[in-house]
């Protein structure tokens, strides 16, 4: 658990348009000058991966993870609401996107 | 990981705003050709500006690499008459398409568009763009020419475009022998970050993440010449003043978004709409005296709320053009709309044939919910249609990529659609046509050195559109440009918009911008909704002045960013009084125009036959009337402005 | 304007669902304890107004407004979208709440 709790308000909703791979991510911030919207903001620490500012602006037009340099880095994640469904033909099973 | 409150969490503060702000400072440019929009239309009509001698300069609110509703991708090539596969002549064309989008369509821009559209795709090749199957991937795909490996979008019949036709359902409408094959499939996603690279290239000074706010009218008087623009710098606050010889107006449109909010749609009603388009030609035109029209059309609201589904993953359309619509018990839902053999299912604008598909739903004989049937079509067929189609059209892309990994399989699987679970099911609504700017066959607006291209002209239409209108228009402004002095700015002009735009900064309490938005549309809704009349209109006007002496004056923004969303939404409140005016001078009802009123309901043939023009002169609202048909003999005025027109640019090397 | 200009995401939406004045408000804390939502919390400097931290979790019940033992201190603000309007019968003059 977190060792201090801050009194802040609830999040923007969506709150996580895209998720960052820590791991993989080169802080190169590509993403954060592709988006048309400023979703996101460098992270004060260089080569950290980008902070998501603006989630909720976000019109999932999927740039940043078009023109990500790094395989891997960046991926969508639709919000709840918004998440396709599928079935498959022949066995009938139906999906959706996690 | 990579949240604001993860970083917050981790810092025990906020992150500092990461840019230097800049709230009050100036920037000075002095430029030949100012485009105000660096997307398809500005970068085009910047290249070609650049090609014809002149200094241009861009303003961007995002980055020219990916800004804009094209900056993710465009799979399709509309209007197209002049590629070697056509079947009709591009004038003759050019009047069907004109005369088939309906009475209030742009003749000037159509007319372009048919002549100037293969030579504008063949300068995207040139420039390093994927116009053709070149890698031999769609083999035995329908439209496909080995000889040339262009790809005929072969939905197109020669008979109907992209409208509404009401034989569609009937089979055999649209063999392959008759078709147009004005539509070209191409491999758009690559287009934009290749405009940028070519207008840096060229030379030309793109400022990245500036809004432009106004434009500035020689000597500041409304309605002179336009000698330059102002703009806000969305990530410091800096104000830029640009003075310019030429100025065109390609900032795109935008009107759904006076009566929803993005918030809700993830983009404006779930389809390609950027949520970037706000409005902003509307206002700095109508401010500088520039005449507007088709002010007056409307759209009945035709969304749910809460976050919908995207476009093409089962929000108002899971079907494609080829992929037929099946119910549950893959019973195939009778809706070829496109009269393609496949069974186009594309979700029809068609009324008849959407209640027929209500009421076999109510009957039982279809079950819900209904699928995108993938796995049906032939697999090439099914393949040009994942990785042709969705994989280069706008926003889609990344659907396709993320579908993929988690395993949707196009060969074996089916989309839900959710279009009829509804009550009221969403209609696909997609078309830009609408309120703008009205141009001559110059693309110049009623104000000399104003020129508008794309989104920003009345009536606009497609991602080709905007690219031959941008391009003709950046030749004009060029030209025009070639033959002027500067003119003089007038700094009380300036400084009442640096006042204006800085407002909102200057507070850090109060109404945020999203409130102001959520509080328009609401006035929209009620008031230019389902039902209309003047005294609705009246109450509509009445309720924006509240809001301006109430809620504009406490307008905050806490950063440049959402000092931004402040001016957009500033724009909307002025594009919504410009709108509600001319509904209301309008006093008819027109399915045309999408307006139904219960003081007026009669279709008023006489004024069926008008544009109505509306502009501001000395602070006043002025109405125009001129001819539907003001372009006059469409292939005549083109040939008659455009003598010397060299067709394919010629690179010198 | 401000001096320092922090990245913070966009503020919840509706962000003001009352008002409270400072001269008025003793900073007795009533309304934090009245609210059923926790649309507030107890300002860290004691006997000034409380925060409101989650105001679009407000549904408008009231009960601040209501039980404020010191009257004018705290003041129902609808939001935009929400203010409800009236016509004079007599005169048609229509208003609309401010």
């Amino acid at each position: 658990m977190a060792e201090k709790v801050y009194a802040i308000p609830n999040v923007q909703t969506p709150n996580v348009p895209v998720k960052i791979n820590p791991e993989k991510c080169i802080g190169c911030n590509n993403c954060v000058e592709t988006c048309q919207i400023d979703v996101f903001i460098p992270n004060p620490k260089k080569g950290c991966p980008p902070i998501i500012l603006h989630p909720e602006e976000c019109w999932y037009c999927g740039c940043c993870v078009t023109d990500c340099p790094t395989p891997g880095a960046i991926r969508f994640n639709y919000p709840l609401p918004l998440k396709p469904r599928w079935r498959t033909k022949e066995t009938g099973e139906i999906h959706q996107l996690n | 990981m990579g949240t604001w409150h993860d970083y917050l969490k981790a810092e025990g503060t906020p992150p500092e705003w990461p840019y230097p702000v800049k709230f009050g400072e100036e920037k000075e440019i002095e430029t030949d050709v100012l485009v105000l929009g660096g997307g398809i239309a500005g970068c085009w009509a910047a290249i070609t500006a650049a090609r014809n001698g002149a200094k241009v300069t861009i303003l961007e609110k995002a980055d020219v690499r990916r800004s804009g509703q094209g900056g993710p991708g465009c799979d399709h090539w509309c209007n197209v008459p002049g590629n070697p596969h056509s079947r009709v002549d591009p004038d003759e064309w050019a009047i069907q398409e004109m005369e088939d989008l309906g009475k209030f369509s742009n003749g000037i821009g159509i007319q372009i568009q048919c002549r100037e559209d293969f030579d504008t795709l063949l300068e995207m090749e040139q420039m390093g763009g994927k116009i053709r199957d070149t890698d031999d991937e769609f083999v035995g795909v329908e439209g496909r020419y080995e000889d040339t490996k262009f790809m005929i979008s072969p939905r197109y019949s020669a008979k109907a475009g992209y409208g509404t036709h009401d034989d569609w359902r009937k089979p055999g409408f649209n063999p392959p022998e008759t078709r147009n094959n004005v539509v070209l499939r191409i491999w758009g996603s690559g287009f934009k970050p290749i405009l940028k690279r070519e207008c840096k290239k060229l030379g030309v000074q793109i400022l990245d993440r500036v809004m432009a706010t106004s434009l500035l009218n020689e000597n500041g008087k409304q309605g002179n010449r336009v000698v330059g623009a102002t703009g806000l710098n969305v990530r410091t606050g800096e104000f830029v003043i640009v003075k310019a010889k030429a100025v065109i107006m390609s900032t795109g449109g935008g009107s759904r978004a006076l009566w929803v909010a993005d918030m809700e749609h993830g983009g404006y009603d779930s389809t390609n709409s950027s949520r970037n388009n706000s409005s902003d030609n509307i206002y700095m035109a109508w401010r500088a005296g520039a005449k507007l029209t088709m002010m007056e059309g409307s759209a009945a609201l035709r969304f749910g709320t809460g976050l919908k589904h995207k476009w093409y993953t089962g929000g108002a359309d899971a079907s494609y053009e080829n992929v037929s619509l099946v119910d549950a018990n893959n019973k195939v839902v009778p809706a070829p709309t496109q009269g393609w053999a496949d069974g186009g299912a594309m979700f029809s604008n068609n009324a008849a044939v959407r209640a027929d598909i209500k009421e076999r739903i109510e009957s039982g004989e279809l079950q819900l919910p209904l699928y995108g049937d993938f796995a049906g079509m032939k697999p090439e067929e099914a393949n040009a249609t994942w990785n042709l189609m969705l994989t280069e059209e706008s926003t889609t892309k990344v659907m396709v990529q993320t579908m993929t990994e988690a395993g949707f399989d196009y060969t074996k699987d089916q989309i839900m659609n959710y279009t009829y679970m509804e009550l009221q099911p969403n209609e696909q609504y997609r078309t830009i046509r609408g309120g703008g700017l009205l141009v001559d066959w110059d693309l110049k607006s009623s104000l000399d050195g104003l020129y508008a291209a794309g989104g920003s002209t009345f009536s606009a239409e497609d991602h080709s559109y905007c690219a031959a209108t941008g391009r003709y228009a950046g030749r004009k402004a060029a030209d025009y440009a070639k033959g002027v002095e500067a003119g003089a700015v007038c700094r009380k002009q300036i400084d009442a918009e640096k006042e204006r735009v800085l407002a909102p900064a200057k507070r850090s309490s109060g109404i945020e911008w999203k409130e102001l938005h959520f509080g328009l549309n609401r006035v929209m809704q009620y008031y230019v909704g389902g039902y209309q009349t003047e005294h609705l209109y009246d109450l509509a006007l009445e309720e924006i002045k509240r809001i301006e002496e109430n809620a504009v004056t406490e307008l905050y923004a806490l950063d440049p960013h959402k000092l931004m969303r402040c001016i957009e939404d500033l724009n909307m409140i002025e594009h919504a009084k410009i709108k509600i005016q001319a509904m209301k001078e309008r006093r008819f009802s027109s399915p045309a125009l999408g307006v139904q009123r219960l003081d007026y309901p009669e279709v008023d043939a006489e004024e069926m036959q008008k544009y109505l023009l509306i502009y501001e002169e000395d602070g006043e609202t002025k109405f125009e009337r001129i001819p539907i048909r003001f372009w006059g003999n469409m292939k005549e005025e083109y040939e008659k402005h455009n003598p010397d027109y060299a067709g394919v640019y010629k690179p010198e090397n």
